[in-house]
């Protein structure tokens, strides 16, 4: 990759943003995002439905102008060369659809003729695994391969920056592992990835670096781990007590929280049912027991899980990532 | 070809000319909108409007004293064929055009018919001949006739160019301008202008992958004319080409104008067909334009499809070259250069 820089001035990143801001009428879609995408890292877009990411992916990539903000894209910004730059970017769409009676390979073989260079076709369909379909037509592809494909016109001009915009929504886990295992090895050519998702495990299994979208407004940044350990309470116990609604309380809540090293207290989806945030379980899950019995109530389930990026967004925002 | 070759790509200009031509013939309703039913139009209207044999009319008696008589006297004639009815039945048998004539005996005998169609008058005036000479009436002379069913001035000869213009415009106007608005309703554009193609590249082979069709819409329908009923082409086949060329390329300057803003699928649908209407009923397809009121004609001439059609019948139907249709293509041109100049300016890539 590029050469390492004097001390002073760090590498240029890959992608940077300040400030940008796209209003609908009275939506506020983009609300003043500041981002910085490095050389080489995979960086990640995560907000539930309706957070503004595919507004900001497409005014990162040239195909919106924002209302107000700066963006630099490979060290160039919009209107100055497009064509040179588009030459060195892959872009993958939310909503695009591929002609259905074309075959893999005469789609490939388009969107590889924009590229002044490139991947070869039988290259990029190996990547893809997609080998034995050249000669299907799209129409006629699982939406596992197809979304491979669309990925694929994307990668076929060899991009040093890659943008990919809820690359696995809808597909089944089989599906989507597929795709993570194309882009990895995407990534392990050195190649720099910016992608959205809606996912909390996509983000945490593919990512380096993650912002928390929400209204348009970045809600946290930095690595998963990180971020996790943000929320202070890296463990989550579920809990539920028989009798269920007249425990539902606020006593009994604040008896909970009142719990040694625990952090939040959430009432759950089933009555009865608390979430707990809590620092360390040896001590959390002991008092818990006792509390229990003290209040003559019994423990019906007791779960415990290490938190998620899901859980530190509702951390954060107070909602759900996912309505469903 | 081998698995490496086909690999590689071609100048993008080529690959999305042969793409578009791809994704259009493995479309099966556009290969019968093309290309099947022209022929069918041209085969339906050829065998309805040929030019019969012997003019045949046909003729009612209405039941009652005498009718035997006079329905026996008419049947002789071959050119008069007696539809039998029921009492009372008449009416029916011409309002369905079963019979062109209703005839009522007595003495003078009674006719039945409908002004406004030409042959219910047709057959007033060869009955009351007939019964007239029948009757006695001598006639001072008969005229010779010249009866004229060249190749050439019959209404198939007359309706293929008017077919084949209106193919032309249904192809280029569908062709570019819907399958753009359904690009567009993809994302594709979208999708497209996020690479380094150059926009011109992408519309100008939209406009060639129209064209080669064009040769082979229009090859069709000629040489199935020729086939089938012997339509002449009195001009050469370059002028022929030249005059499809250039209204193919106006048709689809109107297609990218008419799917410059649109979004929907339905958005352009109507358009078109607004667009459309008017050139299907004033151009002179079917039947001949100067059947319009006077006041309309400048405008109906101006329109392109009217052009292309009076172009197409110069050029085959009285042999003439490109200088002889002169007025025609300058109208064809100016439509051509100024939609695509408006197109160019209007369109939306997104
Ligand atoms: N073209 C548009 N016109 C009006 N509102 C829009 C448009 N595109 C997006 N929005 C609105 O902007 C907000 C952000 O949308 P989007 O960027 O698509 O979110 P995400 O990709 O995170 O789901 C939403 O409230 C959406 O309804
Ligand atoms: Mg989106």
């Amino acid at each position: 990759m590029r050469p390492e820089q004097p001390t002073t001035a760090p590498a240029e990143p890959a992608l940077s943003c300040t400030g940008i801001v796209k209003r609908y009428g009275d939506v506020l879609a983009v609300d003043g995002l500041d981002l910085e995408v490095r050389c080489g890292e995979c960086f990640g877009l995560l907000g539930p439905n309706g957070a503004g990411k595919t507004t900001t992916i497409e005014i990162l990539e040239g195909l919106l102008a924002p209302d107000a903000g700066r963006v630099r894209v490979l060290g160039c910004a919009w209107g100055e060369q497009d064509d040179a730059l588009r030459a060195r970017l892959g872009i993958h769409l939310q909503e695009s659809q591929l002609d259905e009676k074309l075959t893999v390979i005469e789609t490939l073989r388009l969107f590889r003729s924009f590229y002044p260079r490139g991947r070869s076709v039988d290259a990029v369909l190996e990547l893809l695994e997609l080998d034995g379909k050249r000669r299907s037509w799209v129409g006629k592809l699982s939406g596992g391969q197809r979304q491979r494909l669309a990925v694929g016109c994307a990668l076929v001009g060899d991009p040093e920056l890659l943008f990919l915009d809820e690359p696995t929504t809808g597909l089944d886990p089989q599906a989507r592992r597929q795709l993570w295992a194309v882009l990895q090895s995407y990534r392990a050519a050195g190649g720099t990835v910016l992608l959205t998702t809606h996912y909390m495990d996509e983000a945490h299994v593919l990512c380096d670096r993650i912002a928390i979208v929400d209204y348009g407004k970045l809600v946290s940044e930095g690595s998963p781990d990180e971020l996790i350990l943000s929320i202070g309470a890296p463990h989550i116990v579920e809990v539920a007590f028989a009798g269920g609604a007249e425990s539902q309380s606020a006593d009994l809540q604040e008896r909970l929280a009142a719990l040694p090293d625990v952090d939040t207290v959430r009432a759950g989806e089933s009555s009865g049912a608390w979430t707990v945030t809590a620092a360390a379980l040896h001590r959390t899950l002991p008092a818990l027991a006792r509390a229990a019995a003290e209040m003559g109530t019994e423990i019906e389930t007791l779960a415990t899980r290490t938190a998620t990026l899901e859980d530190v967004f509702v951390a954060l925002t107070g909602h759900r990532l996912r309505d469903d | 070809m081998t698995e490496t070759r086909s690999a590689q790509p071609r100048h993008p200009f080529v690959e999305m000319t042969i793409t578009r031509l791809l994704v259009m013939v493995r479309e099966p309703e556009m290969i019968f909108w093309v290309f099947v039913f022209p022929l069918l139009m041209a085969l339906a209207l050829g065998i309805a409007f040929r030019t019969p044999s012997e003019t045949q009319v046909a003729v009612a008696v209405e039941p009652g004293a005498g009718a035997t008589e006079l329905a026996d006297t008419l049947a002789a004639h071959e050119s008069i064929e007696i539809i039998p009815v029921d009492p009372g039945g008449t009416e029916t048998a011409l309002r369905d055009g079963l019979a062109h004539l209703v005839v009522v005996p007595g003495d003078p005998p009674r006719y039945r018919f409908d002004p406004i169609r030409s042959e219910s008058r047709l057959a007033r005036q060869t009955v009351d001949d007939l019964l007239q000479r029948a009757a006695g009436r001598k006639d001072v002379w008969t005229g010779r006739d010249e009866t004229v069913t060249a190749t050439g001035s019959r209404y198939i000869d007359w309706l293929i160019p008017g077919l084949l213009g209106m193919n032309i415009m249904g192809t280029g106007m569908w062709g570019v301008g819907f399958t753009l608005v359904l690009q567009r309703t993809r994302k594709m554009l979208k999708r497209l202008i996020a690479t380094p193609m150059r926009r011109y590249q992408y519309l100008a082979a939209l406009v060639a992958a129209r064209l080669v069709l064009l040769g082979l819409e229009v090859a069709a329908l000629v040489g199935f004319a020729r086939l089938m009923f012997g339509v002449p082409i009195e001009g050469s086949l370059v002028t022929l080409g030249t005059v499809s060329l250039l209204g193919a390329m106006t048709f689809s300057g109107i297609g990218l104008l008419t799917a410059s803003r649109a979004q929907t699928i339905e958005g352009i649908s109507g358009i078109m067909n607004v667009v459309m209407a008017p050139m299907w009923i004033c151009s002179g397809i079917f039947f001949a334009a100067s059947n319009f009121p006077d006041p309309l004609q400048p405008f109906i001439q101006a329109l392109p499809l009217t052009a292309l059609v009076d172009a197409l019948r110069s050029v085959m139907l009285d042999g003439n070259g490109l200088l002889a249709t002169g007025p025609e293509l300058l109208i064809l041109a100016a439509w051509c250069a100024a939609s695509f100049f408006l197109a160019l300016r209007l369109f939306k890539w997104r």
